[in-house]
């Protein structure tokens, strides 16, 4: 399987364009010309396509084609960085020559040899059937006239219904001057859902979403799948309708399973990239060895799992991903590396050198962070609380990795009273210190969830999918944003 | 402008080609772009980056169903195939009724020069842009022993064409360049890190900040974050600085515009005409602001761009529509249509712009027994369909109206239409450089958790 969709790869991007492994070979020669420690090439084809359905009409049917190639010079520290949307011999010349204005003098030996015919990656985490990713529109169409139908029929203040479907075939192509040459196919498909209720004068907003790695099929084939998901849309509009205002202050916060899991990737994930760490400027700088969770904490970032959002066979270096084991049992024990960065630290890459497009250069991120299942009974832990909130799903989150100072907001939580689920409270930030939050975990449930497969990480004005994941966890004081003193 | 012509010419020969598969309407939008970027760390170089590319956007109409597509393959059998198969998606989706380009009546019929492009000063030296990079870093990082280490100073440019065809019968181009400075030191005292920014970016080169006063704010700017505390959780008048009260100004923006009204996701959904803000409160959108970050001499369905009066002593004028969000709501459009390459047009903010109020920013601490002062703001935590609010926040903390220490890790928390509504003083600190701006400004009590 994985064989025949590089081979594709290969004969799409070689047909298109005209790159064979000479043309490849000139152009990392080129772009060596001064001296400079390593070129690579990233070839990207993407064909997206969003379909959404809101007002139980079509508003969105758009079609996005990208192609391009970006070349890249590393000189000690520095980065070189060119890119076109134009594949021809002109325009990779052109490219290779701007990267490489970062390096001085001339190189004494530039002779460049690429692995004779694409790899494969060595495992193939998402193949896809001759079906392929895609389905015909009407199709999709009717899917999104069945979601609507699904939330409306869930509560009679739905008043809107917002479903999409989005889907994205990515093929890649990495060479390098120390020979890898590499291809990916990457299919990424996703299915969201809003919705709107309305009563009594108020109105509120509820979502959900899933995705992954595989075909859109999926959701056709087992339509119930985003049935799922339109009912759990709907449930939380209503659920917030009820919501009362939130306390303020320092309290204990139970986090559920899954999407919560955004918790790691602002306190701990992006403190432990290796670029950050290289240049000293996060918190979790010079800490390897520290305790910066509680003994409880094991948080590992995994890239090779199969069908998951965040993952990849190669990363956009061409490097294998795998896990990478970031905390264990309370210890920092590693960073997130990409090629540049694992060699100025003197370590290996990780296969976290990630990047949105061929118009970026890479960096290092993080992939599907999570951490590992504990012992405790969930229900438990929540009947260890006296007074708290339980947030269950969440929005997005931020970090400051110089201070570690992070956010990240709550869509549906619930007060905690006498050890039982309270009311439903209003959307609420809560904010923490990345190097000290963990600490703080006294309890972890044995219901370790991934989060369905939406996520989306920015960093430096790139975004890439990620995915996260949690068990049940007790975290004993974190600041709540609430409004209520 | 044999670029702009080049990208009207592949506009125009995108709507024939539709025409031909059988679109029975059409628009095609192109935009080219060049770019450079330097950036330097510690002194040293840490990357340069070159960039050029070009996307043709491109909406078929079936009646009234509509199919958008964006390539950037403008080989002919690879333009050929993307037209005939973007008309042929359009005739298999269903139809919207309030689909379709705007009346042909209301087009720009002679857009105007607003200032926006500066190609000589794009065509910088490459060390020249390393050498500004470099002496902003210095001046920052020179203001204080304590600012050791840096995220780095990047200068950077581009330069845009923009052409915007439809079958309505509009046909225009216009120019834009960028040029942007930015710094971010990292002060340390007592084994704690703090990191901040300042940065400037205007259309015309000769416009653009002097590196040196760039560092110096920026250091300023980090400096006084070091030895920041928590508070202890309570209620408390809260000061946006400019820079973060142009966030705040930027929610209301996305309230007022077409898509989250139609849609009913505003928490100004029945407002129109009630005051929703403290009279001190003018806010104007002006598309036509020379030079303006956000400006363009017509929107993205070919109709005039202006300026409208959006609140008027704290009175709801005008909402900010297109021509379908204008459809949904029985309006006019108020020619605020904006589209990436790849999407349908949709309303948003040009330059948007909290007008100044007459207090001196630096007395809007004067006289609080204690309060906060706001210098960042982080995360998402705001609803724009109930107007609730809760954001991370670091800032100043204010004790007999002046400033006591830093403070941090704490969040404020409200709602939007009681924060605008309980403004009691405005700054005369505008700086118009972002599309969207306000002057700093003071929100008579807000919740403020923390320890």
């Amino acid at each position: 399987m994985s064989t025949e969709s590089s081979e594709k790869t290969a004969t799409t991007i070689e047909s298109r364009f005209g790159v064979d492994d000479r043309q490849l070979e000139r152009t990392l020669e080129s772009a060596l010309a001064r001296k400079s420690d390593f070129a690579d090439l990233y070839f990207e084809l993407r064909e997206s396509t969003h379909v959404g359905l809101e007002e139980g009409l079509v508003k969105r049917a758009n079609v996005s084609i990208s192609q391009g190639v970006g070349v890249r010079v590393l000189v000690d520290e520095k980065t070189g960085y060119a890119y076109s949307d134009e594949i021809t011999p002109d325009a990779l010349e052109l490219a290779a020559t701007s990267a490489r204005t970062i390096a001085d003098g001339s190189a004494s030996d530039r002779s460049v040899a690429v692995r004779p015919g694409i790899a494969t990656p060595d495992h193939n985490l998402y193949p896809v059937d001759a079906k392929g990713v895609s389905r015909p529109l009407p199709d999709r169409i009717h899917l999104l006239q069945e979601i609507d139908k699904e939330a409306r029929k869930f509560d009679s203040r739905i008043c809107n219904v917002m479903a999409n479907l989005a889907i994205e075939e990515k093929q890649i192509l990495v060479a390098n001057s120390e020979g890898t040459h590499i291809a990916d196919n990457q299919p990424l498909v996703r299915v969201n859902v809003s919705c709107v209720a309305e009563a009594n004068g108020k109105r509120e907003t509820g979502n959900a979403g899933a995705g992954g790695r595989f075909s859109i099929g999926f959701y056709l084939d087992e339509p119930e799948e985003a049935f799922r998901l339109a009912r759990e849309a709907a449930r939380q509009a209503i659920v917030n309708l009820e919501a009362e205002e939130a306390p303020a202050g320092e309290m204990k916060v139970v986090l559920g399973p899954g999407w919560p899991g955004v918790l790691l990737h602002e306190a701990v994930g992006h403190g432990l990239e290796g670029d950050f760490n290289r240049k000293k400027t996060s918190a979790f700088a010079d800490r390897i060895g520290d305790k910066v969770a509680s003994e409880l904490c094991t948080v590992v970032d995994d890239g090779a799992m199969e069908r998951r959002r965040g993952s990849l066979n190669i990363d956009d270096e061409g490097t294998p991903t795998g896990r990478t084991t970031l905390i264990e049992k309370g210890r920092l024990r590693g960073y997130l590396q990409d090629r540049l960065n694992a060699r100025l630290m003197g370590v290996a890459p990780t296969g976290n050198g990630r990047r949105e497009s061929f118009m970026h250069a890479p960096l290092p991120r993080m992939t599907n962070t999570f951490m590992l299942a504990g012992e405790d009974d969930p229900e438990e832990i929540l009947r260890s609380v006296d007074s708290g909130i339980y947030a269950v799903s969440f929005g997005g989150g931020q970090v400051d990795i110089t201070n570690g100072k992070f956010v990240f907001s709550a869509r549906e939580a619930y007060r905690i009273e006498g050890g039982k689920v309270g009311a439903p409270l209003k959307g609420v930030t809560l904010i923490g210190n990345g190097p000290d939050a963990l600490t703080r975990i006294s309890r972890v449930g044995g219901d370790l969830a991934l989060d369905e497969g939406i996520g989306v990480c920015g960093k430096d004005g790139q975004s890439v999918p990620v995915g996260v994941g949690l068990p049940t966890v007790r975290l004993d004081g974190m600041t709540v944003g609430g409004t209520r003193t | 402008m044999s670029g702009s012509k080049a990208a009207l010419d592949t506009a125009c020969a995108a709507l024939d080609a539709a025409r031909s598969a059988g679109a029975t309407s059409a628009d095609a939008i192109v935009v080219s772009q060049e770019a450079h970027a330097a950036s330097v760390r510690l002194g040293e170089v840490e990357s340069v980056e070159l960039s050029r590319q070009k996307r043709l956007g491109l909406r078929c109409f079936h009646g009234q169903a509509s199919a958008i597509a964006s390539t950037a393959d403008f080989s002919a059998e690879g333009l050929e195939a993307f037209v005939r198969e973007t008309a042929a998606m359009a005739r298999v989706l269903p139809e919207d009724p309030d689909a379709g380009l705007p009346d042909p009546a209301l087009l720009e019929k002679a857009a105007p020069d607003l200032g926006l492009s500066d190609p000589e000063g794009f065509h910088i030296d490459g060390d020249r842009a390393i050498a500004i990079a470099r002496d902003c870093e210095q001046a920052a990082l020179g203001v204080d022993p304590r600012l050791r280490n840096s995220e780095g100073a990047t200068c950077s440019a581009s330069a845009n064409t923009i052409a915007y065809a439809s079958t309505g019968g509009f046909q225009g181009t216009y120019q834009t360049t960028n040029h942007s400075l930015s710094v971010s030191p990292i002060a340390e005292e007592d084994g704690s890190m703090q990191g901040d920014y300042w940065w400037d970016s205007v259309r015309i080169r000769r416009n653009l900040g002097d590196p040196e006063t760039i560092g110096r704010i920026a250091a300023a700017r980090t400096l006084r974050r070091l030895g920041a505390r928590k508070l202890a959780t309570t209620r408390a008048p809260v000061i946006f600085e400019a820079p973060v009260a142009g966030s705040l100004l930027g929610h209301l923006a996305g309230a007022i515009c077409g898509g989250s009204l139609y849609r009913k996701l505003s928490f100004l959904q029945e407002k129109l005409g009630e005051v929703i803000a403290s009279p001190l409160v003018q806010i104007e959108d002006d598309g036509r602001l020379p030079g303006g970050a956000a400006s363009r001499p017509f929107d993205a369905e070919g109709l005039p761009t202006r300026s409208t009066t959006i609140i008027r002593d704290g009175r709801l004028e005008s909402f900010l529509l297109d021509t379908y969000s204008g459809r949904k709501l029985d309006r006019p459009s108020t020619g605020s249509a904006s589209r990436s390459i790849g999407d349908a047009p949709g309303a948003s903010p040009t330059n948007f712009h909290l007008a100044n109020g007459t207090t001196p920013a630096a007395d809007l601490i004067s006289g609080i027994p204690r309060g906060l002062l706001v210098t960042s703001l982080s995360g998402m935590g705001v609803n724009t369909i109930t107007g609730d609010y809760s954001r991370g926040a670091s800032g100043l903390w204010i004790e007999g109206g002046e400033i006591a220490y830093a403070v941090e890790e704490i969040t404020i928390a409200g709602n939007l239409l009681d924060m605008f509504q309980s403004i009691d003083a405005l700054g005369d600190d505008l700086r118009p450089r972002s599309g969207i701006a306000a002057p700093s400004l003071r929100i008579s009590e807000m919740t403020i958790a923390g320890s």
